[in-house]
């Protein structure tokens, strides 16, 4: 490494001259230092933080695989995201049977709370090119999109996963952030939508996102979601503005609107999942806020009630990836392969209450649950297929100035 | 960056003269004393604030990785961007150590000179809350204040809210989301480290001194402002100086109980890192916030008199 690199011109010079000059010239003292500050540079020019991107597992270099030695898998998931047992919360009957099927053993951990704080735990080693201890780990469609893009992720095998490749729903076959599905399956859909609490409200009906902004009896009383792309996506498709094709400006008009109502006080917070229990209790009146939870709230408390906005409602997945050096790929193939069987996937759907992505499976729901198979936020009808909108895939230039920009806002 | 290496004790010069072998161990046994310490700084402290110091200097992006390119403009950036939630926070935390001291001074006080067998007690149900993770306690506070509960309909029945509501404290009868919530919030989170070194201040002072002032007819009043309060000073300075550090960098008060208005430094910094994934930018804005916090301590200190911090 060239003694100068990384070195500010004066600390150089001064390097330099220590070296250069006469011992007479410069003092004992003035050249320590200056080789004190040449060290000290140096060692800041040291530490660069090296690209985030692997080699890209395009199917000829692939990962070693250990599934046939050692069957286990590491499964991290979100809370809440898997049916269990009325009876024993410890149990996870379609887990359960999976693991009796293939006589492998499935660690499940529920250590995804936020995509990117999961993202940040995980990156160090996927960045070093180590084994993260997860064989397969559920991330939201774009932050997927983002470790596929980074070359972080294993390509599946279809030829391993039969029913998953049969039963994906067609309308998911094509996602932006992966297309043809070659490193990733939906675990689940999801809706973003507006929901209330009809109690706080006074039974008034909150229809749309202008009315969550505007509404002057809701001051104080609404939230909206910490994750950018279904805040700024509902508000946008409010706007008349298709997410899935929006410019800059829109996005700036979009914020623009949100922060009105931050300045009027309207909003009351930004919230990750933590929504649920202030919409429970009341003191969030009304919030944006993910179908799958709304459904699960209103068992408990008849209140809660939910919109689909006219205009439109952000969709989007939790799509499984195998991580890079994830030593039981093929486990983890068996793994969604199972929970492509319609009966399976009918199972987690009855519990979990997201879209379900399995052709078959709401014919399956109708032998045991009519009304949840006809439930449009669990098998959404044709009219709702078409209100669903995705948000555009971003570039990364563009996703760090967005997520600048909204970070701005919610921390303003 | 207030981590004080603990002061070595001073070989004592024995009044005979050792063999010179032993003597040499004296000499260096304190330093084997401070090895531990050391090491821990210079691996927990030490290296990673200078990978911060480099990382604050560099350009680039995640995707591309970051390279040191001397870019000194995320200092500018993050204070033009960023001031008012530099001062926020600043306010907020010198509200709460103001309250922590008076509401801890006299708690110690009591504690130290009247408690009497309670003593024990007392201190036990001061640490009481630190058997809870920090969060739940936060989070508990999000009940007790709620929209609907107690609280708020009682302060609303008083007509608190409506003082608090005029001193732009509170709006439109609540308590959550305000910045009202957010100093409670932190005064209650860190008013343990302000008890406590108030507390070991205030036991150490010799009762025949108070004694002594009554005998030369102080009043109790004159006591206090002329021989407890100087004495137990060096608590105060403690107590103030570890509870507005930890409190101007907290987030997780202006997370759960405030809202958009209310966020700290912290929260911003929090965003930086772990949504807009630009390191150089948040750890800038450590940098700066780290300096800001010690030439607010280090002023405060000049005007408290460091000889007395022991």
């Amino acid at each position: 490494m060239d003694l100068y690199e990384g070195m500010p011109e004066s600390v150089a010079r001064a390097w330099e001259r220590g070296l250069t000059s006469g011992r007479a010239a410069t003092s004992r003292r003035r050249l320590l230092r200056a080789a004190a500050l040449a060290a000290a540079g140096g060692t800041l020019a040291a530490c660069g933080i090296p690209p985030a991107s692997g080699s890209r597992g395009d199917g000829s270099a692939r990962d070693p695989d250990h599934s046939r030695r050692e069957k286990v898998l590491d499964f991290a998931n979100w809370p809440l995201y898997i049916d269990v047992d009325d009876r024993n919360k410890k149990k996870r009957p379609t887990l359960d049977s999976f693991e009796r099927e293939s006589g492998i053993r499935v660690r499940y951990v529920e250590d995804i709370n936020d995509n990117n704080e999961f993202y940040g735990k995980i990156k160090p080693q996927l960045a070093a090119g180590q084994d993260t201890g997860r064989d397969l780990i559920c991330l939201s469609d774009w932050m997927a999109g983002r470790v596929i893009r980074q070359g972080w992720a294993q390509r599946l095998e279809p030829a391993r996963m039969p029913h998953a490749v049969a039963n994906l729903e067609d309308r998911f076959r094509t996602a932006a952030h992966d297309p043809g599905r070659q490193y990733s399956y939906p675990w689940a859909g999801t809706a973003c939508i507006v929901a209330y609490n009809k109690k706080a409200t006074g039974g008034k009906k909150v229809a749309s996102v202008r009315q969550l902004l505007e509404d002057e009896s809701l001051k104080g009383r609404i939230s909206m979601l910490t994750e950018m792309t279904d805040t700024v996506g509902l508000t946008l498709l409010d706007m008349g503005v298709d997410p899935e094709r929006f410019t800059d400006r829109d996005f700036d008009a979009a914020l623009a609107r949100i922060q009105r109502a931050v300045d009027r006080k309207q909003l009351r917070r930004f919230t990750g999942n933590d929504y649920m229990d202030e919409l429970n209790s009341g003191d969030i009146a009304a919030c944006l806020a993910w179908a799958g939870d709304v459904v699960q709230l209103r068992l408990d408390n008849p209140d809660i009630a939910f919109t689909v906005p006219d205009r439109g409602y952000l969709f989007g997945t939790d799509d499984l990836l195998v991580p890079a050096k994830a030593r039981h790929r093929r486990n983890a193939e068996a793994l969604i392969d199972h929970y492509y069987r319609p009966a399976v996937a009918a199972e987690l759907a009855a519990w979990v209450n997201y879209i379900c992505p399995v052709t078959g499976a709401q014919a399956e729901m109708a032998k045991t649950d009519k009304a949840l198979a006809a439930d449009p936020l669990v098998f959404p009808d044709a009219s709702m297929i078409a209100k669903g909108k995705n948000f555009r895939p971003m570039s990364a230039g563009e996703q760090a100035r967005y997520e600048e920009k909204f970070s701005q806002l919610i921390g303003a | 960056m207030t981590a004080v290496v603990p002061a070595a004790p001073p070989a004592a010069a024995g009044p005979e003269p050792d063999p010179p072998s032993a003597r040499r161990t004296r000499r260096l046994t304190p330093y084997w004393l401070l090895l531990p310490a050391g090491l821990w700084l210079a691996v927990f402290f030490a290296a990673p604030l200078v990978y911060q110091a480099s990382t604050s200097v560099q350009s680039g992006s995640l995707e591309e990785g970051f390279r040191v390119t001397w870019e000194f403009s995320h200092y500018t950036d993050a204070l033009a961007a960023y001031g008012p939630h530099f001062l926020r926070s600043f306010a907020y935390a010198a509200i709460a150590t103001a309250l922590c001291l008076l509401i801890g001074y006299p708690l110690a006080y009591m504690t130290a000179f009247r408690a009497g067998r309670w003593r024990n007690l007392v201190l036990v149900a001061v640490i009481a809350p630190f058997f809870t993770s920090f969060l739940i306690r936060t989070l508990a506070w999000k009940t007790i204040l709620s929209d609907g509960g107690p609280v708020v309909g009682a302060l609303d029945a008083l007509h608190v809210l409506d003082v608090t509501g005029a001193l732009g404290l509170t709006g439109d009868t609540r308590l959550l989301a305000t910045p009202l919530a957010v100093v409670c919030g932190l005064t209650y989170n860190f008013l343990p480290f302000m008890i406590l070194p108030l507390y070991s201040s205030l036991e150490r002072i010799d009762p025949t001194l108070h004694e002594a002032a009554r005998d030369l007819y102080a009043t109790p009043a004159a006591t206090f402002r002329k021989v407890t309060f100087p004495l137990s000073l060096p608590g105060v300075v403690a107590g103030t100086l570890l509870t507005f550090i930890p409190a101007s960098g907290d987030y997780i008060n202006a997370q759960l109980l405030g809202s958009p208005a209310e966020q700290m430094i912290g929260n911003a910094i929090q965003k930086q890192f772990l949504n807009v994934l630009d390191y150089p930018a948040a750890a800038a804005m450590s940098f700066l916030l780290m300096a800001l916090i010690l030439i607010v301590v280090s002023v405060y200190l000049r005007k408290a008199g460091t000889e007395e911090l022991v």
